[in-house]
């Protein structure tokens, strides 16, 4: 089984969001960049899968030089090597097209990735790869169970779940709790430095969207205090000042 | 041309997220001066969808086809992409929900549309060009995005669009069917499994949550929780260490790695406010804390807030409600 695990090079989940002066970027100045939190679900089960079954476990990310480390974090974790396709990941379409052409090109049987981007949060690029590839998408799953050519999913709907069963080639975007995410061990980081990270040059048309400007949300007013002895006086205020009861 | 509109129902009633939706898409059909048509997928009952109308909707199409009451993504996106080629569909219009996401990417691909997905405001199409402002940055951040192309595809994140009201309107409901065939079930459900919703409202649809962290100290205290939820028609959420040990569900875990939500009322109970935790809330539209800890950073991001122990203050809350009706 040849496992594909797309990840994405996103700001530590405590960052302090700000942007360049023109408002047209993420300032990425002085913070620290993690491999996205719902990835780690994507690989953390791949390698798990691979464990249990057999196969290989690939991870791919589209993104510049400096997002290196993760990369070679992801291999610590337990992939077997890499790929970084080397540009920056303009939006949802143009990242879809770099891992549908390598999915295809690498025959790999199972996509996964995680559910989103903490930073751009599209939720898009899952079903996007499946389309290009002509193959289904399970999103958002919440378990992944294989047998064989076969794989068992939990897909969430709005206030349940679905279980679905699906053949390879698959994509799948996961997210909790379909494994608990693993960290590196000593001897992961040791074996990561010398496992094949593989730089290609993007392929496809162009981005189709564009962001013109970041804005932050503005900032609250500032909080109403209640003494706790007069608890119930919040509820008034919920229903004549605040208007939500 | 038109805007295509399509509206998710479960149980025989419109969601109340695809109402938005609706009256989102009838906005935008207005601003460019065409009609809306919507395509109701899920369970639904002619009287209801006829009263999209009341959103602004001129027609409905719908397919009774019994195995597209559950959600499955292959059909659902056939489905559309037919009714959006009939219908000549230049803008298409989504819930930002797990269905209308895992539906409009693969839609966007087929129909070679631009997409944007958790969309929080109308379109603005000066001098030709088409920009929406999408929350970025789990929620720490909006982006004005420019959608390229003759086709867009937009998911409205749910609440923060008003929906619209025009009583007596009716819509026409109209059978439609797109030719499905076996294989576009690829990805249909073996099983349905839905949850057992305190009250029964679901987290991502509720006005009003209830949400408790590990100051609730124990899972046998939810019934505070719980009391309060139900006094006030709320759903019931929690913090991530809650999920993690346990106490509640991982379908009530909000932040930046759970859900995201977006009510009118959030209460906040034994939460500490970690950056994390109100990435997944912060932009409802009025925030209550409630901390023994005046220190807490929730109470920078709270509108309303108690300092007090929960044991004590959410009882006399639930009784207050009660007092109210
Ligand atoms: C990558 C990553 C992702 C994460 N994602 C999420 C996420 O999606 N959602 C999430 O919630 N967290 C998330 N976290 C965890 C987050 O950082 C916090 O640890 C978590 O939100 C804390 O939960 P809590 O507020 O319930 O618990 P605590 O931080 O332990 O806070 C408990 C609070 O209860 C108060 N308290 C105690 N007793 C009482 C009492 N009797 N009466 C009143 N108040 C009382 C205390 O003063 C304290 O403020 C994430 C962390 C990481 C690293």
């Amino acid at each position: 089984m040849k496992f594909l695990v797309c990840i994405s090079n996103v700001p530590d989940t405590t960052t302090k969001i700000t942007f360049t002066p023109d408002n047209k970027e993420f300032n990425k100045a002085g913070v620290q960049f993690v491999i996205n939190p719902w990835d780690e679900y994507a690989l953390t089960r791949a390698i798990e899968l691979k464990e249990a079954q057999g196969g290989t476990v690939t991870v791919l990310n589209v993104g510049e030089a400096d997002t290196e480390p993760n990369i070679r974090k992801a291999l610590a974790i337990g992939a077997d090597d890499a790929i970084r396709v080397n540009a920056f990941p303009k939006d949802a379409f143009f990242v879809a097209q770099q891992i549908a052409a390598i999915a295809k090109d690498g025959g790999y049987d199972v996509i996964l990735m995680g559910k989103e981007s903490i930073d751009y949060n599209g939720f898009q690029v899952h079903g996007m790869v499946g389309e290009l590839l002509g193959i289904p998408t399970v999103a958002p799953a919440m378990k992944l169970d294989m047998s064989g050519n076969t794989a068992t999913l939990e897909r969430e709907i709005e206030g349940g779940k679905e279980i679905v069963e699906v053949s390879t080639p698959f994509v799948a975007s996961c997210q909790q709790p379909m494994c608990e995410p693993r960290i590196p061990n000593m001897r992961g980081i040791m074996t990561a430095r010398t496992k094949p990270l593989k730089v290609v040059e993007p392929t496809g048309e162009g981005a189709r969207t564009e962001v013109a400007a970041y804005a932050l949300p503005p900032a609250k007013q500032g909080v109403k205090l209640i003494p706790a002895e007069n608890a119930g006086e919040l509820i008034k205020l919920l229903r004549n000042e605040a208007k939500v009861i | 041309m038109s805007v295509l509109i399509v509206v998710e129902c479960d149980g025989g009633e419109v969601k109340k997220s695809s109402l938005e939706v609706a009256s989102y898409g009838s906005q935008v059909a207005q601003l460019l001066g065409t009609s809306a048509t919507a395509v109701a997928v899920g369970e639904a009952t002619e009287a209801n969808l006829a009263k999209l109308g009341e959103q602004g909707i001129a027609k409905v199409l719908y397919d009774n086809e019994p195995r597209l009451k559950d959600f499955v993504n292959g059909a659902y996106t056939k489905l559309i992409a037919a009714a959006a080629q009939q219908e000549d569909a230049k803008v298409i219009v989504l819930a930002n929900s797990n269905i209308g996401a895992a539906v409009g990417s693969r839609l966007s691909v087929r129909l070679q549309a631009s997409l944007a997905t958790n969309v929080v405001e109308l379109p603005k199409t000066e001098g030709g060009s088409f920009t929406v402002k999408r929350g970025a940055f789990s929620g720490k951040a909006f982006a004005d995005v420019k959608l390229d192309g003759e086709r867009k595809i937009i998911a409205v994140k749910k609440n923060s669009i008003e929906a619209l009201h025009e009583a007596g309107k009716t819509a026409e409901v109209v059978s439609f069917s797109a030719q499905l065939t076996d294989a576009d079930f690829a990805d249909a459900p073996k099983q349905v499994v839905m949850q057992d919703q305190a009250g029964g409202i679901l987290l991502p649809e509720a006005d009003k949550v209830v949400s408790g962290g590990r100051g609730m100290k124990g899972p046998e205290n939810w019934n505070l929780i719980e009391d309060l939820a139900q006094a006030l028609g709320a759903a019931t959420a929690c913090s991530k260490p809650v999920s993690d040990v346990d106490w509640r569900p991982h379908h009530e875990h909000v932040g930046q790695t759970g859900i995201t939500v977006s009510p009118n009322l959030y209460i906040a109970c034994g939460i500490s406010g970690a950056i994390q935790h109100l990435a997944g809330v912060n932009s409802s539209k009025v925030i209550v804390v409630i901390n023994k800890d005046p220190e807490a950073p929730f109470f920078k991001a709270a509108d309303y807030g108690i300092v007090g122990d929960v044991f004590d203050v959410l009882p006399k809350l639930t009784q207050a409600v009660k007092e109210l009706s």
